[in-house]
């Protein structure tokens, strides 16, 4: 059986006050103390109509940014686009904020808007409700980006037709450090998918 | 009673992170969910929330608060009439 190539479509980033798009710079911001702030800048700067958006922790408002940034002007999204993420914060940040809301026992009012973000893989139901995706995710902790994994991972997603298209990344958020990187992995595409590759533009 | 109104205006945009809406633009028999304000699931929890934190009003049944968050104005009538704080 000859193996597929696949190949990456696509692909962003946001870091350090910083989005790039497809390796070119789209938006800077270096006076956003917060990933709050930051993420409400770069919403308004890509003019988006999304009132959800508001309602989300910092993590899924990086996370739903850099897949806007992904799919916008897309028309070939499919419904089993599969999503595969991972970080190493999980989703300490917000665990943070519903533990506070709930240390004074005397005053003891857990936000249940809050606890609905008190896991990771959120971000990708958000994304998922967003585009009408009904598809294979995953969302891993690991140490690092290890684009071997997500490599291999997106491979076996297509190779045996769970999906048809494959979002995968890294979507990392802990008290306002944020390193977003997602890529979108198709049978078109800019650059051919390999272990390497996909190494080289999450550092870009 | 017209300040509780507003009160409660400036609360829903608050603690449901409504940052597109202005005050003005919610009216007081407008509703709450669905057509209206387009209040979700979580959103209810998180009123029912604000009920006991700001009004010491404990609903013992969630599901007495679909009839209590149809608009701002049976909201306002029903925590004049039953708040403790």
């Amino acid at each position: 059986m000859i193996k597929e190539t696949y190949y990456i479509s696509g692909w962003c980033t946001i870091r350090e006050g910083t989005v790039c798009k497809n390796g070119t710079l789209y938006y800077k911001d270096s006076d956003a103390d917060t990933a709050k702030d930051f993420a409400k800048g770069l919403y308004a700067f890509m003019n988006l109509k999304y009132s959800k958006f508001h309602k989300m922790d910092s993590l899924c408002k990086l996370g739903f940014l850099a897949s806007e940034l992904l799919l916008t002007d897309r028309k070939d999204i499919h419904q089993d686009t599969a999503l595969v993420m991972s970080n190493k914060a999980s989703s300490l940040d917000t665990d943070r904020s519903y533990q506070e809301s709930i240390n004074d026992r005397a005053n003891f009012y857990p936000s249940p808007s809050v606890f609905v973000y008190t896991l990771p893989n959120i971000v990708m139901g958000e994304i998922s409700i967003r585009h009408h995706l009904k598809s294979e995710n995953a969302f891993f902790v690991t140490d690092y980006f290890d684009a071997s994994f997500h490599t291999k991972y997106a491979n076996i997603l297509l190779s045996t037709k769970k999906a048809s298209q494959v979002i995968c990344g890294w979507v990392d958020l802990d008290t306002d450090k944020y390193d977003v990187f997602l890529a979108l992995i198709a049978k078109k595409g800019k650059k051919k998918l390999t272990q390497s590759s996909l190494h080289k533009i999450y550092n870009q | 009673m017209p300040e509780l109104k507003e009160e409660l205006k400036e609360k829903l945009i608050t603690q449901l992170s409504l940052e597109d809406i202005e005050i003005g633009e919610i009216g007081d028999n407008d509703p709450l969910f669905g057509s209206g304000l387009g209040l979700d699931s979580i959103d209810a929890l998180e009123l029912i929330v604000m009920l006991e934190k700001d009004y010491g009003i404990k609903l013992k049944d969630p599901k007495e608060g679909k009839a209590i968050f149809e608009s701002i104005t049976v909201m306002s009538d029903y925590i004049i009439k039953n708040r403790t704080k």
